[in-house]
């Protein structure tokens, strides 16, 4: 954080006008529809005006690390569904890109694809999600968040063929893939994607230039790019702000050198650039999927000589990030020779997203926090672990 | 306008967006690979002899929220084919606990333990009556390929290999934990 707004975080908070009356403490959440999970944050307000907001989270700490600490390797892949449970494939995948650093394990060709297939597909369907729920966050009750999650639904269909489960897909395995997708399957992967770009040019018909949407996310929840640097915020959110930072260019991890995107780029750091960034980085997901199916080798999945049961990475550390979602997804693990990580620690975008609240949310109105808060993206499983 | 009209009346006509059924009466099939709770196989008609399990406890050392518990047997029994075998005295495992991981599926080394695909689990009891015992998980053969065919013909195709290659060195029904069942149970 700069100063100039850790300053403020800090000072007691002050009544704007000069009017008689005093400061009116309100408690949003833990259950509150739009505070996306169990979320509190306690608000100071002066008339409706945000003067101090204190986040309160923990309510559904899970103590994720401790557990990672005590199971094996291969016992962690499952909990890491739980972290952010709109995107397992990804977290997965994080996951699995840190123990393949630690034991410096490779990944067939193929296996890499399909990661890149499962991993752009979870960004369509949680970014397709993230619109719904802002926009019913403004007051969009039902017919916005239907569309989206109708286009959600397909894509945990395919999922849930190729995986077994809708959420908690426990797909990928350090070394590779656990089952292999058949031609059925790409093809009715090809017809989701091939069928994606209806909804989103339906979607921005409605939203794009709706003068409500507008007057609501425009200037709201500004956020400098100084800021945002400051207090380490990845992925859309940064993007928003204009710095050009996807870790799928700056990383290269996997087979992303490969294919062709573009890093769709804000300009002012408002809720309405974070909307929109979603927006066009599901169009560059759509074109980066057509590319891994066209590409898309033939070949095993799984690199043989990885065993997955009493797996034991050699003595060092390690730590694996990927582009996720919601930002940089981190996994650091230190190996002590042993069947279970001595350290495991979680690098979660969205928990880190979230600290720059306060500083998002001073000066607004109530309503535009929990427009602030839906356009951080946030879950709940993944803040507190 | 225009848009919200068109999706209104798609809902109606369009065949990809008519995907309610009537639930109890009609069901949509699952997908083959779907999973939930873990179910025991065993070889031909015995629930009890045709277990594949041999109690070797690799799932319950390695199942991430230890929710199966397997007591070995003491004395070994002979399984289907006269080997003497351990066999599990106890195996429990609370579904209450279970995530549906299917961790336990890829570590058995002898295709004992599978997926289920059955989701009509809701019980009056929270404890007993969640945890099942080896008499409800032990299910046949011939299930696992009514619920995975594809998966199945494979598991199958892997043990006949697996048994004919260890069949002709090793003529002595000895302590070789490896069921050779049959092909098409």
């Amino acid at each position: 954080m700069t100063t100039a707004s850790h300053e403020l975080a800090q000072s007691p908070p002050r009544m704007t006008s000069r009017l008689d009356g005093e400061l009116l403490e309100v408690s949003m959440g833990p259950q509150h529809p739009s505070t996306h999970g169990v979320f509190r944050m306690n608000v100071a307000l002066d008339g409706e005006i945000v003067v101090k907001l204190k986040p309160v989270f923990g309510y559904l700490h899970r103590n994720h690390e401790k557990i990672g600490e005590s199971t094996s390797y291969l016992g962690s892949m499952p909990y890491t569904d739980r972290l952010d449970y709109f995107c397992s494939m990804t977290n997965n995948w994080a996951y699995a890109l840190s123990v393949e650093k630690l034991a410096d394990i490779e990944v067939p060709e193929r296996a890499e694809y399909l990661r890149v297939i499962l991993a752009e597909l979870t960004r369509l369907q949680n970014h397709a999600s993230l619109l719904g729920f802002l926009l019913s966050d403004m007051g969009a009750w039902g017919t916005p968040l239907m569309y989206a999650f109708r286009e959600r639904e397909k894509i945990l269909d395919l999922f849930e063929s190729l995986s077994g489960s809708r959420m908690m897909c426990d797909y990928m395995r350090f070394g590779g893939c656990r089952v292999d997708a058949g031609p059925d399957w790409m093809e009715r992967a090809k017809k989701v994607v091939d069928a994606f770009p209806r909804f989103l040019d339906e979607f921005e018909k409605l939203i794009v230039s709706n003068e409500i949407l507008i007057v609501r996310t425009q200037e709201v929840g500004k956020m400098s790019a100084e800021l945002a640097i400051n207090a380490g915020i990845t992925g859309p959110m940064l993007r928003a702000c204009g710095v050009n930072y996807d870790l799928r260019k700056v990383d290269g991890y996997g087979v992303y050198p490969r294919f062709k995107f573009r890093v769709p780029l804000g300009d002012h750091g408002d809720c309405y650039d974070r909307l929109m960034m979603r927006a066009l980085e599901m169009r560059e997901s759509i074109g980066i999927l057509k590319q891994a199916f066209e590409q898309l080798p033939a070949g095993p999945i799984m690199n043989p000589k990885v065993k997955l049961r009493a797996f034991r990475p050699p003595v060092g550390e390690a730590y694996g990030r990927i582009e996720g979602p919601k930002g940089e997804l981190g996994f650091y693990l230190i190996s002590d020779g042993s069947p279970n990580p001595y350290r495991y620690r979680v690098r979660p975008p969205s928990f880190i997203n979230l600290t720059v609240l306060e500083d998002l949310c001073l000066g607004h109105t109530v309503a535009d926090v929990m427009v602030i808060l839906g356009s951080i993206d946030i879950v709940m499983g993944e803040v507190d672990r | 306008m225009a848009v919200t009209a068109r999706n209104f009346i798609g809902s109606y006509f369009e065949a990809d967006r008519l995907i309610t059924v009537q639930y109890p009466e009609e069901r949509s099939p699952l997908p083959e690979n779907y999973r939930n709770f873990p179910f025991l196989i065993y070889d031909t008609d015995d629930a009890e002899a045709g277990l594949r399990c041999v109690a070797c406890k690799i799932c319950e050392k390695e199942c991430p929220p230890q929710c199966i518990y397997i007591t070995k047997s003491n004395d070994k029994k002979p399984d289907y084919l006269g080997k003497p075998q351990f066999y599990p005295a106890v195996f429990d495992i609370d579904i209450s606990v279970c995530m549906s991981c299917q961790i336990c599926v890829e570590v058995c080394p002898f295709e004992a333990i599978k997926m289920d695909k059955v989701f009509e689990l809701s019980r009056r009891e929270r404890f007993d009556a969640l945890l099942f015992r080896k008499r409800e998980l032990a299910k046949s053969n011939t299930y696992y390929h009514r619920i995975h065919p594809v998966e199945a013909a494979e598991v199958d195709a892997k043990l006949a290999e697996a048994a004919a290659k260890k069949r002709p060195a090793e003529p002595a029904p000895s302590a070789v934990a490896t069921p050779s069942p049959r092909t098409s149970a």
